[in-house]
């Protein structure tokens, strides 16, 4: 009894951890959606230069003797959201702005075009291998003694706390700021704003911006949880953080959180009660169930047509 | 202005025609096809380096009947797909010989553009049975199967290590699941308590859920059926999680890239592997030439890439021509002395003989071989 409680218990940590991760990216679709309208398709893409920037700050960085690890992070984490802000400003700027006002599937194709570009500069950058890093944060809690123990690791502690951290101070900035309110007045009706005297292009930017940073700082903690990049991994991690944003209600921001949220459980809990080859097939049929019966998803707001 | 930039161009393309009809002036050209980027690129770096030393050696030798060899290189990136492509680029450049591909799943496809078109191939290191069941002709291998390697595998698992519950992962590909199947049926015909078979998704990074689900069966032997990416992340994740069991893969799982991303967690992993040909004193010579080079002759399928160019360097030079299809049959019935020992094929185009042998592996990427 102990021990499947325990199971559980385990299982529901470990759903949690992979759940936090799918909403910091997912976060970035939503905001992009809810202001503009377009799926950033090249999202995942951001995320995947977001590890590659803070292996290459902490394989540096360990090579100059440096081993007060605190201070790695930081740096790490500091140079992936400056590296990765830019890759996502730099996108809105040159491959979504100019196809501003044009048909919607327009900037749809061109996010793709980019994602393909991003992907294999990395795969001429880097190397289309593996890449890997030791493991720089280790051990953990365990508890429950007889038959089954359950753990959680530091390493999973500090994306759960750094997640909700990154989220409260998103919801702060979104209520609270002056930017934040343009964000906002944007979002509802960006003609509008524009008229009222809000700078929409750099709200559009700002969008942009904050979307990498979380996809940096997602990028870092899957890094570390992992410790094995590739080229190819932001396909996979933007391809789930979107259904994410979707399940949730693409465009509302604690959507995609309670997305992420969920899609990781259900991952977690199929892998643990049915059978891991089951995993997407699960999620994926939820994301559908969701969607028949709720078509603007589990937190998304009807949308009503703009004029 | 115009009429002189036509004039240049024009000049370019004749001197660039000139050089292309120059290279390929009576070399016959073999096509190495295999994943040179992706995520098992190293297993193509395997091959292409054993192939390119067996073309080196036949021409300095003189050639294939007067004829340079002229190895070039495809890259499938062990996507089927792409596979298909480069089977129809090879036939569509005139390329009537192929040591290739690498992956089973891009393999199988591949090879039926080839038996279609009349092009030779020779893999060097697919594995999965099925490849060569459908009565093609054109299609031959340097190396064992799955069915041989399963069954050894098992037996060894059966008799040596006697675990209490067994639990076989595969990651739902041709390779790895059909592996993993003949693992299980070998383990389960021997009495061995097989308590979970399960396959998880192929570029998967999380495997924590299997994890807990593989301590809570207090499961002590995991066989996994697949490539070194994934096991890499499982065992790495179950040390980190302080989940102990004897790990055990086959050859797609042992090359140097699994100890980069397992790290010590690699040490003690058992790997069914060609036998080390390289460790023979008969290829002393050869494995010299390859480390002149700053290669390493111990991959997995570097010598079997070897053989599989010599091969059909052999026939050609028996049969007196490149046609394929009598090379393919001379293919059957001679017996080549290679650098993987005295070699044959039968009438399905597999080896009549291929050991498997089982090593441990270490951490800093070496292999000591086991009973």
């Amino acid at each position: 009894m102990l021990e499947s409680f325990l199971y559980f218990v385990q299982q529901i940590l470990n759903g949690l951890t992979i759940g936090s991760t799918y909403a910091l990216i997912a976060i970035g679709y939503t905001m992009v959606y809810g202001i503009i309208g377009m799926i950033n398709f090249a999202h995942g893409e951001v995320y995947m230069i977001g590890t590659y920037v803070s292996f290459v700050v902490i394989a540096g960085l360990t090579m100059l003797g440096i081993e007060y690890i605190p201070l790695i992070l930081a740096a790490a984490l500091f140079i992936a959201v400056i590296v990765s802000s830019s890759f996502g400003w730099a996108i809105e700027r040159t491959a979504y702005r100019p196809l501003r006002g044009a048909n919607r599937l327009i900037p749809l194709i061109s996010a793709i075009g980019m994602s393909i570009f991003l992907q294999n500069y990395v795969v001429l950058a880097q190397g289309a291998r593996d890449v890997a890093i030791p493991p720089i944060i280790s051990g953990g809690w365990t508890f429950g003694g007889e038959g089954f123990q359950a753990s959680l690791s530091y390493m999973q502690l500090i994306i759960f706390v750094t997640t909700f951290l990154c989220m409260t101070a998103l919801t702060l900035f979104i209520s609270k700021s002056r930017l934040g309110r343009a964000c906002r007045a944007v979002a509802e009706d960006i003609k509008m704003a524009n008229l009222l005297g809000i700078n929409t292009n750099r709200v559009i930017s700002a969008t942009f911006v904050i979307g990498a940073a979380l996809a940096a700082v997602a990028g870092l903690l899957l890094g570390l949880y992992y410790g094995v990049a590739n080229p190819h991994i932001g396909f996979i991690a933007g391809l789930k953080a979107f259904t994410a944003a979707v399940l949730g209600g693409i465009g509302s921001i604690p959507g995609a959180m309670l997305g992420g949220i969920i899609l990781g459980l259900t991952e977690s809990l199929t892998a643990a009660y049915i059978s891991s080859e089951w995993k997407d097939a699960v999620s994926f049929s939820l994301l559908v169930l969701i969607l028949l019966f709720k078509p603007t998803g589990l937190l998304g707001k009807q949308e009503v047509e703009k004029v | 202005m115009s009429t002189h930039s036509k004039f240049l161009k024009l000049g370019a393309a004749t001197l660039l025609a000139g050089a292309a009809s120059f290279a390929t002036a009576d070399n016959i050209k073999i096509a190495l096809a295999g994943p040179v980027t992706g995520a098992v690129a190293q297993y193509g770096d395997m091959q292409m380096i054993g192939a390119k030393m067996a073309i080196e050696k036949i021409n300095e030798a003189g050639g294939v009947n007067g004829n340079i060899l002229e190895g070039v290189v495809y890259d499938d990136a062990c996507d089927p797909k792409q596979a298909v492509a480069v089977a129809n680029k090879v036939v569509n450049d005139g390329i009537s010989f192929v040591v290739g591909h690498l992956c089973s799943s891009s393999t199988q496809p591949a090879s039926d553009v080839y038996e279609d078109e009349g092009v030779l191939m020779v893999t060097a290191a697919s594995t999965s049975p099925e490849i060569t069941t459908r009565g093609h002709q054109m299609v031959f291998r340097t190396i064992g199967l799955d069915s041989h390697q399963g069954p050894v595998a098992g037996n060894y698992v059966a008799e040596k290590i006697k675990p209490m519950n067994v639990a076989v992962i595969h990651d739902k590909q041709q390779y790895g699941e059909g592996i993993a199947t003949s693992v299980k049926g070998t383990l389960e015909d021997k009495g061995i308590n097989v308590v979970m078979f399960e396959g998880i998704t192929s570029g998967d990074k999380d495997f924590s859920s299997l994890i807990a689900k593989l301590q809570k069966a207090k499961v002590d032997f995991v066989y996994y059926g697949g490539y070194h990416p994934e096991l890499g992340l499982i065992l790495r994740q179950s040390a980190e999680k302080g989940f102990k069991a004897q790990f055990m893969g086959p050859e797609g799982v042992g090359n140097n890239d699994i100890n980069a991303i397992a790290g010590e967690a690699a040490e003690g992993l058992l790997v069914t592997l060609p036998p080390s040909f390289d460790k023979n004193p008969d290829n002393a010579a050869l494995v010299k030439a390859f480390q002149d080079k700053e290669q390493d002759p111990s991959g997995a399928f570097v010598l079997t890439s070897y053989s599989a160019v010599q091969v059909m360097a052999d026939a050609m030079a028996k049969t007196g021509g490149t046609n394929t299809d009598a090379i393919q049959k001379a293919m059957r019935e001679m017996t080549f002395n290679t650098p993987t020992g005295e070699i044959a094929f039968d009438a399905k185009g597999d080896l009549t003989q291929f050991d498997f042998v089982v090593y441990q592996w270490h951490s800093d990427g070496s292999k000591t071989e086991v009973e």
